[in-house]
C-alpha cells in the first residue's frame, strides 16, 4: 500500500483530498491529512467579525466533514518534514511515511517581526486575520469614539491583498451609519506605490479611497512601532499616529517549514509556478498561500490550482512528464461598502482589468467596477465555499485557466494590461 | 522601446527606466543611473549589495527582496534604507541592472 500525505486541511488540501480520493485506488493509496486542529475558518469571513455581521461561529466548521470517506485524518502537530527519508516527523518524536507529499499549510501573520507590535497588541493595536483579532476588533470598535484610525498593511505578500481595502472601506461604511464619520479620520498606510500592486486597479482602487475620504500614506516601510506614543516609524524617518492601529502584519509560511529547512525568507516553499510542484523535491507539491508563486494568496487561487494539481500528481505517480497548466489565476471580490462589491479577476501576466464576467456583454458581474450585484455574489460565495469548492465540484463557467473574453483594456497608456 | 545614452553605452529601458536587457549593463551605466536616483557616488556598501543581487537572479531568477537581503546578513534593512533612500528595493534594482521588483499580488 502506497501513502499519500496531505498536510493541511485548509482550502487546499481538503479540496486535494477530495479531487483524489476520487481518483487514486483506495486497494493501492491511502491519503492521510494532517493539521493541528479540527476548526476549518471560512477565512474570507474574518472581514466581516469586526463589523459585526459576522461572529466566530458563524464561519467555522470542523475540518474532517468536508474529507470524504476512505481519507484519514490526523490532528497532530507535525515537528518537520524530513524529505531525504521521505517522511513526516511528529512533535513527540514518531515518523510517518509518504510516498507523495502535498503540502498546504498555509500562511499566517507574524506580528512579531515587527519591533513594538507586541506592546500595543489588542489594546490599540488590532488584526483581523484570526478568529480571535477579529472578534476583539469587533468589541474595539463598538466603542470607539474618534480619532484616527490607521489601517497598515507592514509587508507584501499577505493573504488576501485587497482585505486592509476593504477593511478601509467597511469602516467609512460602518462610521456613516453611526454618525461618527466626522469625528474619525482613516489612514491608509502601505508599503506599496498605490493602492494595489498592478497599475489599472491601483488607480481604481485608490480613487474609491479618495472618494472615500481614506488619507493613503504609500512606499511606508515600517521600521518599528512606538506602541506608548501610538505612532509607526518608518525606516525613511516618516512617522503616521494612530489612536487605532488595525494592522496586516508581516504573513509568513508555517514555522514547520522553515523547522524542515525548505521554506524561503519568508517560510514558503520554492515551487515550480506552472506544474505546482516543489523545485527541489520530485515527491512534493504544494498548493496555496504554502507556496512561493508570484499570485494571490487567496481561496481562489488554491482552487484553481488544484484541478492542475491533481493531474500533475497523478502524473508524478505515472512517471509521465507534468502538465506546466497553473497561469496564476486569482478571482475576488473585494467589498466597497454601501452595499456594493467590485470583482476583479487575473493571472500571472495579465492585471486585473475592466469589462464583464463570466460572459462578455451581458455578465452578469462588472469587472473592476463597484455593484450590488458582486455584493450579492460576495455573501452567495460562503455557501458555495462549503458546498462546492471544498468538495472539489467545478464552479459552473469559471474555469481554472483565466479567460480574457469579456476583458477590455483602457485605452490611456500602452499596454499596462501585460506585467511581467 | 526606449533607448537610453548612458556614455559611451546605449542601454534599452522599460517606461519606468528599468534595464529590459541585463547583458547591456555595466559599472558605468550603474553610477550613471544612481546618480540620476540621487546616489552621487557608488561606494563598496552600494557594490556589495548590487553583488548580492545580481548572485542571487543568476541564481533563483528572482530579485530578492528586502527581508532577503537582510537575512543573509549582507545589509540590514536600516542600512539599506541609508544607502538607496527612498524605496531600497526598487533602487537597487534598477542601478543593479534588474527588472522592477515584482510587488506580488
Amino acid at each position: 500500500m502506497k501513502r499519500l500525505i496531505i498536510l493541511g486541511a485548509g482550502t487546499g488540501g481538503t479540496v486535494m483530498a477530495n479531487l483524489l480520493r476520487k481518483r487514486l485506488r483506495r486497494a493501492e493509496w491511502a491519503i492521510t491529512v494532517i493539521d493541528r486542529d479540527n476548526e476549518h475558518y471560512y477565512q474570507p469571513g474574518f472581514l466581516f467579525i469586526p463589523f459585526g455581521f459576522y461572529t466566530k461561529k458563524d464561519i467555522v466548521k470542523p475540518r474532517s466533514k468536508f474529507l470524504p470517506r476512505g481519507v484519514e485524518f490526523i490532528v497532530a502537530e507535525v515537528d518537520r518534514i524530513n524529505p531525504a527519508a521521505n517522511e513526516v516527523v511528529f512533535q513527540d518524536g514518531s515518523n510517518f511515511p509518504y510516498d507523495f507529499l502535498i503540502v498546504a499549510t498555509g500562511a499566517e501573520i507574524v506580528p512579531s517581526e515587527t519591533p513594538g507590535m507586541l506592546d500595543g497588541w489588542r489594546d490599540t493595536i488590532f488584526d483581523f486575520y484570526t478568529p480571535d483579532g477579529a472578534t476583539a476588533l469587533a468589541e474595539k470598535l463598538k466603542n470607539f469614539q474618534g480619532g484616527t484610525i490607521v489601517v497598515h498593511v507592514n509587508e507584501t505578500p499577505i493573504k488576501c491583498p485587497v482585505a486592509p481595502l476593504e477593511f478601509a472601506f467597511f469602516c467609512d461604511w460602518c462610521l456613516i451609519r453611526h454618525h461618527k464619520r466626522d469625528k474619525i479620520e482613516l489612514v491608509y498606510v502601505t508599503p506599496l506605490p498605490g493602492a494595489f500592486t498592478k497599475p489599472v486597479a491601483s488607480k481604481a482602487l485608490g480613487s474609491l479611497l479618495e472618494e472615500k475620504r481614506v488619507r493613503m500614506v504609500t512606499d511606508f516601510n515600517a521600521e518599528r512601532i512606538d506602541a506608548a506614543a501610538r505612532k509607526l516609524v518608518g525606516y525613511d524617518g516618516r512617522e503616521v499616529a494612530y489612536d487605532l492601529l488595525v494592522t496586516v502584519p508581516t504573513n509568513m509560511g508555517s514555522e514547520m517549514i522553515e523547522r524542515s529547512g525548505m521554506g524561503n525568507e519568508y517560510r514558503f516553499l520554492p515551487t515550480d509556478p506552472n506544474t505546482l510542484r516543489s523545485k527541489k523535491y520530485e515527491n512534493i507539491f504544494a498548493i496555496g498561500d504554502a507556496t512561493d508563486l508570484p499570485t494571490s494568496k487567496a481561496g481562489s487561487v488554491a482552487h484553481f490550482q488544484s484541478e492542475i494539481l491533481a493531474e500533475n500528481v497523478l502524473r508524478a505517480i505515472e512517471g509521465k512528464p507534468l502538465e506546466p497548466g497553473f497561469d496564476g489565476h486569482s478571482n475576488c471580490f473585494v467589498e466597497a461598502g454601501l452595499g456594493k462589491a467590485i470583482l476583479i479577476d487575473f493571472n500571472y501576466d495579465v492585471e486585473p482589468l475592466p469589462g464583464r464576467f463570466p460572459f462578455p456583454v451581458i455578465g452578469p458581474m462588472p469587472l473592476l467596477k463597484p455593484s450590488r450585484i458582486n455584493h450579492w455574489g460576495k455573501l452567495a460565495f460562503r455557501w458555495i465555499y462549503w458546498h462546492m469548492l471544498l468538495r472539489g465540484r467545478p464552479i459552473p463557467f469559471v474555469p481554472a485557466r483565466m479567460k480574457m473574453a469579456g476583458k477590455k483594456r483602457p485605452e490611456t497608456g500602452a499596454g499596462p494590461g501585460e506585467t511581467k | 522601446m526606449p533607448q537610453r545614452q548612458f556614455g559611451t553605452a546605449a542601454v534599452d529601458v522599460d517606461a519606468e527606466g528599468f534595464l529590459t536587457d541585463f547583458s547591456q549593463w555595466t559599472r558605468e551605466v550603474a553610477a550613471a543611473v544612481a546618480k540620476e536616483e540621487g546616489i552621487a557616488e557608488l561606494t563598496p556598501a552600494h557594490w556589495k549589495v548590487i553583488e548580492f543581487m545580481h548572485k542571487e537572479f543568476k541564481e533563483n531568477g528572482q530579485v530578492p527582496s528586502i527581508r532577503k537581503l537582510n537575512k543573509s546578513g549582507v545589509i540590514s534593512t536600516k542600512e539599506l534604507y541609508d544607502l538607496f533612500p527612498g524605496g531600497p528595493a526598487k533602487k537597487a534594482a534598477k542601478i543593479a541592472g534588474m527588472k522592477k521588483p515584482e510587488g506580488c499580488v
